[in-house]
């Protein structure tokens, strides 16, 4: 098996084995997109107008809730430092990490969301839509969340810090991911902005891993 | 192919914890790291292994440079740490399988490295259940999976009972025996003839700059 697979393999057994990691985020979602009804009242024309939004605040809390263990267990159990010196380079240990991190937390969404949407009442019309936004933007969400992760794995408790850094960051992704639902529920072209969030996700996926592996770095030292 | 470190500084936090160190470890020799808790033996060692940057001076492995060439310098490399790098949830077994795959050894050195390190009976128990010299050796038999002629050992016989000690010892013996090197921080005797002491605390003032750089040299003669 190549380095690069071994490093998926890895975290997706981690996350399957220890419970928690597939299952925390996808959770979370479910139960928030639940709620929503219940905060909001049974006003069925509402809940199909804020749909879109909710889905996408769910889906990216939920991938922010897993974030902050993703590089910091390695850092405390000495793994990174047996990562950091194998020759597979940092980036790609990160690619890798990023990688099985959306296979546990990502997909799963996609999986719930048209659940989800069921329970929210959004048009039928929009569920393409709102399956092709989740799967080209919530790549984005663990690669730019890694780099929250990389800077935050040296310190004990950092999520808050995670989540301070990478949530403007996560903005653009949240705008372009719920307005391509939004256009979609109300008949109008979704394509632009299901091009700009893969756009997103394309600049991030070489991109992110840099930064990420250059914080990982320090974090070690 | 020898190591020879030149000059070396580093400073943690604001201190300066050795300035102007210096030393040469040949084909077949080994280092031991003496010293006192801070003098930066562990500094030292992840330096060496490519983990700290160099902040000043040079580590040459053979002719690799690891300022110039870090990549080629720590594939020649194995480090082993305070942490022992398991995960509670891989039993033995996986945590080598992975590590081999990682650093591109064939998982068929598995069963031998498990056995170098007396592991052998608790391959398929998950890393949760051993003990903590179990896993100290676990986390040390990356040294017999994979094949590197320069091993960094950071205290690797803490929780050790003495039989794992010696034998821990003799897989560093068998290292140089074969033209490997180690530079080890260590309280025990790995009774390696060759082997020449280091205390980085000698270093710690800048009056130790300059000193110069002798094979084998014996740069502290303290006891140890």
């Amino acid at each position: 098996m190549t380095p690069f697979l071994a490093i998926i393999r890895r975290d997706l057994a981690i996350a399957f084995r220890t419970g928690g990691g597939g299952a925390l985020g996808v959770a979370f979602f479910v139960i928030a997109a639940t709620l929503v009804p219940f905060g909001v009242g049974p006003v069925p024309e509402l809940l199909a107008r804020i749909a879109p939004g909710m889905l996408w605040i769910a889906a990216l809390l939920a991938c922010l809730l897993t974030l902050d263990r993703l590089f910091q267990a390695d850092v405390e159990d000495g793994s990174m430092d047996v990562l950091a010196l194998s020759p597979l380079p940092l980036e790609l240990v990160v690619l890798g990490k990023c990688i099985a991190h959306w296979l546990t937390t990502g997909l799963p969404l996609l999986l719930a969301a048209p659940v989800m949407a069921l329970t929210l009442g959004l048009p039928e019309g929009a569920y393409p839509a709102m399956i092709a936004s989740l799967a080209l933007g919530t790549p984005a969400l663990s690669l730019i969340g890694a780099i929250g992760a990389a800077l935050t794995a040296g310190m004990r408790r950092g999520g808050v810090l995670t989540a301070v850094l990478v949530l403007p960051l996560y903005v653009p992704t949240l705008i372009l991911g719920a307005l391509a639902v939004n256009a979609s529920a109300m008949d109008l072209p979704a394509a632009p902005y299901l091009m700009l969030s893969g756009a997103i996700t394309l600049a991030a996926l070489p991109l992110a891993p840099f930064v990420a592996a250059a914080a990982l770095r320090l974090a070690i030292r | 192919m020898s190591l020879v470190a030149e000059n070396l500084t580093v400073t943690r936090g604001y201190r300066t914890v050795f300035t102007g160190l210096g030393f040469a470890v040949p084909e077949g020799g080994a280092l031991i790291l003496a010293g006192a808790n801070g003098a930066g033996k562990s500094t030292l060692l992840r330096i060496l292994a490519g983990l700290l940057p160099v902040e000043t001076g040079e580590v040459r492995l053979g002719d690799v440079s690891l300022r110039a060439e870090r990549g080629d310098f720590i594939d020649q490399v194995l480090h082993t740490g305070h942490l022992d790098a398991l995960k509670p949830a891989f039993t033995a077994w996986e945590t080598l399988a992975f590590q081999a795959d990682l650093y591109g050894a064939s998982r068929k050195r598995i069963a031998g490295a498990l056995e170098a390190l007396d592991l052998g009976f608790l391959a398929d128990q998950p890393v949760r259940v051993l003990s903590a010299g179990q896993k100290r050796r676990l986390g040390l038999a990356r040294l017999a999976l994979v094949e590197r002629p320069l091993w960094l050992l950071d205290e690797p016989t803490v929780s050790l009972d003495a039989r794992s000690a010696a034998r821990v010892a003799q897989m560093a013996r068998e290292h140089c025996a074969g033209g490997g090197m180690v530079v080890a921080a260590t309280h025990i005797d790995l009774g390696i003839e060759a082997a020449a002491k280091l205390d980085p605390a000698a270093f710690a003032s800048g009056e130790a700059v300059g000193l110069p750089v002798r094979d084998n040299a014996v740069l502290d003669g303290e006891a140890w």
